[in-house]
């Protein structure tokens, strides 16, 4: 049986065992209808041209993991940003655990999906804002259909939140093969601000499939971070779908740093509808062996007065390979607008590659827009430089990469995760630098 | 401590050094002089150990060892610096921790221990000081945004904090306003010893008043065409090359 065969019939056991008055009841109905009309993307889509999921396909997921396994904290204690107090939504098997988890529900909400899903008093956001921007493609709709567990956040109005919430999702590789569909939901408030940080971490070299969506709320003039770490198992693959909506003078800002994993496919999403709202999407992109990362951003411009900044930086080692498919859609209405993209990259060896294709659709005339992108290898005047104030190649090489990538990394303002990306970097590189980074 | 003999080099196949000898002794500095696309920066390169240039013929002894083959990295381990004409910007590394990062390599490739903390921070306060640079400047990313003079100056600075033996500086002067010029030479000279050497590169003479060579070269063609003393080089800046040529055709 194949693996779509597998989930639509797998989903009126699902949808059964649920409570009868899920206010998404009819969401999933929905949902599972489109996934099962549409099937899993193919590379005839122009969006997944460079990206094919056929051979991950092949895997016989299990799409339900029969037991919970539990991990022990100093197994995972670095995967967490250990040295400073955060709020924590630790999943285990796309189970939540509640050991490793930090919630609360004292002034704002940061629990479980599963339970705002089924209690009373979440009902009136869950129908406010459940799938509200979510684009009804395949993979969300598959996401939505088996939507039951995930990040549920509520920032209430004029709330800064004094520490980062981190949201883990673990595998254990109980299973051959597992398929993960978390959901994400969250609303920032008016006035509100909020750090998040985001990682998927495989535990074992089992296949692991993730199909995870987050839809972000921001209200007027909220601030929201968000931070994806994805430095998974060679084994792991995921594809992420993000869909960030903004209100009037709101910033959302999204870093992905991408480091590991055998696939990702980043599908970043903002829709700005209010005036002066500001976006920032910034990406390091490092990887190795037959590694690939797909970044697919959009950032559609509705109203006017509004900004959009995209730096996306790629280093590709070996025979590994990168999209960056990056459109910025300006309506009519969205006048004064200042659009930014950029995307750099460069191969290290012959056999790497990136496909990287920016894309501006205006409708607008009163707008400052500019793309670009450069694709190429270390500067060898720059390399000669180095080398002859007697630092060694590879130490070169390594300062170099560095340079390149670390204006990304200054928008990193929790200072305990830039020295952690730092370090990933450096590690990554494979060298340690002669001095504190 | 430098010789060079007989060497030849080709950048795409394109012979650019056709014939060069140059013995460099402690103590000593000397001046290349020469018109563009003479080969000067060819030669500079070559010395430092650029990838891209093919050596065809000769060799290249420094402290009595052929330096020929090896990497621009090994050569400056030896104590051998190039101050570059056009430096390259780092993004993301200030001065400082580039020079910190610089020098360890140096002492790790002598299987020497890392230079301690307070020790460099003293060395660059001192060095910094001589060449008047301006404690923010240091921990700016590296010749990024730079102006030509801070360039120059922070090349003098890394070739101070770095103390080769022998030194090439490939158009220092260029770029640089007179008082900057003074600063720079000044520094040159301060590091001057008995035991060092120094190579100037340069396109006018003006650098020469303040760094005083003991032999004056000129390059023309990939050949040391004629040497001679420091007046050689007052006698080119009234005359200009065309003189040489001309000499050369007799």
């Amino acid at each position: 049986m194949s693996l779509k065969d597998k989930l639509v019939s797998s989903y009126i056991a699902f949808e059964d065992h649920l409570e009868d008055d899920s206010p998404i009841h009819d969401l999933r109905n929905d949902a599972i209808k489109v996934f099962e009309e549409k099937g899993f993307p193919s590379k005839k889509e122009e969006a997944w041209k460079y990206t094919s999921l056929n051979a991950l396909l092949k895997n016989d997921y299990s799409i339900f993991p029969n037991n919970e396994r539990s991990i022990e904290l100093k197994d995972v204690r670095k995967y967490f940003l250990h040295d400073i107090d955060t709020y924590k939504l630790v999943f285990v098997d796309g189970v939540y655990n509640s050991f490793l988890s930090d919630t609360t529900h004292d002034s704002l909400d940061v629990c479980l999906l599963s339970s705002a899903l089924n209690k009373p008093k979440y009902k009136a956001v869950i129908e406010a804002y459940f799938n509200k921007t979510a684009v009804k493609d395949s993979l969300t709709s598959l996401n939505t259909a088996f939507a039951k567990e995930g990040a549920y956040i509520h920032i209430p109005k004029n709330k800064e939140v004094e520490k980062p919430i981190e949201i883990i999702n673990f595998s254990t590789g109980n299973e051959a093969a597992i398929l993960l569909q978390p959901r994400n939901l969250i609303v920032v408030g008016e006035n509100a601000h909020v750090q998040i940080i985001e990682r998927h971490q495989s535990l074992s070299k089992n296949q692991v499939l993730t199909n995870s969506v987050t839809e972000i709320f921001a209200e007027k003039r909220a601030f929201v971070d968000y931070y994806k770490i994805q430095n998974d198992a060679h084994t792991a693959s995921l594809v992420d779908s993000t869909y960030i909506s903004q209100e009037q003078e709101s910033h959302c800002r999204v870093h992905t740093f991408s480091f590991g994993g055998k696939l990702i496919r980043n599908n970043l999403n903002f829709y700005q509808k209010g005036e002066r709202c500001d976006s920032t999407l910034n990406g390091i992109t490092i990887i190795e062996d037959k590694q690939h990362v797909d970044h697919n951003t959009l950032v559609h411009h509705i109203a006017p007065n509004c900004e959009s900044h995209q730096d996306y930086k790629g280093i590709f080692a070996d025979s590994s390979t990168g999209v960056f498919n990056g459109k910025v859609y300006v309506e009519k209405d969205a006048q004064k607008l200042d659009a930014f993209q950029k995307n750099n990259n460069i191969l290290v060896d012959d056999k790497a590659s990136i496909n990287s294709k920016p894309q501006l659709e205006i409708f607008a005339d009163d707008v400052r827009c500019s793309h670009g992108c450069t694709i190429g290898q270390l500067d060898e005047e720059a390399m000669f430089y180095l080398q002859s104030r007697g630092i060694g190649k590879k130490e070169a090489r390594a300062l170099l990469m560095y340079a390149f990538a670390n204006n990304v990394l200054e928008s990193v303002k929790i200072p305990e995760l830039k020295a952690r990306i730092n370090k990933l970097i450096a590690t990554k590189i494979g060298v340690s630098l002669g001095f504190e980074l | 401590m430098l010789h060079i003999k007989n060497l030849h080099a080709a950048v795409e196949e394109k012979e650019i050094l056709k014939g060069i000898d140059l013995d460099v002794n402690p103590g000593e500095v000397h001046a290349i002089m020469g018109p563009n696309g003479s080969g000067k920066s060819t030669l500079a390169s070559v010395i430092a150990g650029k990838e891209e240039f093919e050596l065809l013929k000769g060799n290249i002894t420094f402290e009595g060892e052929d330096i020929s083959e090896l990497d621009p990295e090994e050569r400056a381990h030896k104590g051998l610096f190039l101050s570059f004409q056009y430096p390259v910007e780092i993004p993301g590394v200030s001065v400082t921790n580039f020079v910190k990062t610089a020098i360890n390599e140096n002492r790790k490739a002598k299987g020497e221990a890392d230079m301690p903390a307070g020790e460099m921070l003293k060395m660059i306060k001192e060095k910094a000081d001589m060449l008047e640079i301006d404690r923010k400047f240091l921990s700016r990313s590296l010749n990024e945004g730079f102006s030509g003079g801070e360039k120059k100056r922070n090349e003098i600075f890394q070739m101070a904090m770095l103390e080769p033996k022998l030194a090439i500086l490939d158009e220092t002067d260029s770029g640089l306003d007179i008082d900057a010029l003074k600063v720079v030479a000044n520094g040159v000279n301060k590091l001057k010893s008995k035991d060092n050497a120094v190579i100037v590169i340069t396109h006018y003479q003006r650098l020469l008043d303040y760094i005083v060579p003991d032999f004056v070269h000129v390059l023309m063609n990939g050949k040391i065409v004629k040497s001679g003393t420091k007046e050689l080089a007052y006698e080119l800046e009234a005359k200009g090359y065309d003189w040489i040529k001309e000499e050369l055709v007799k």
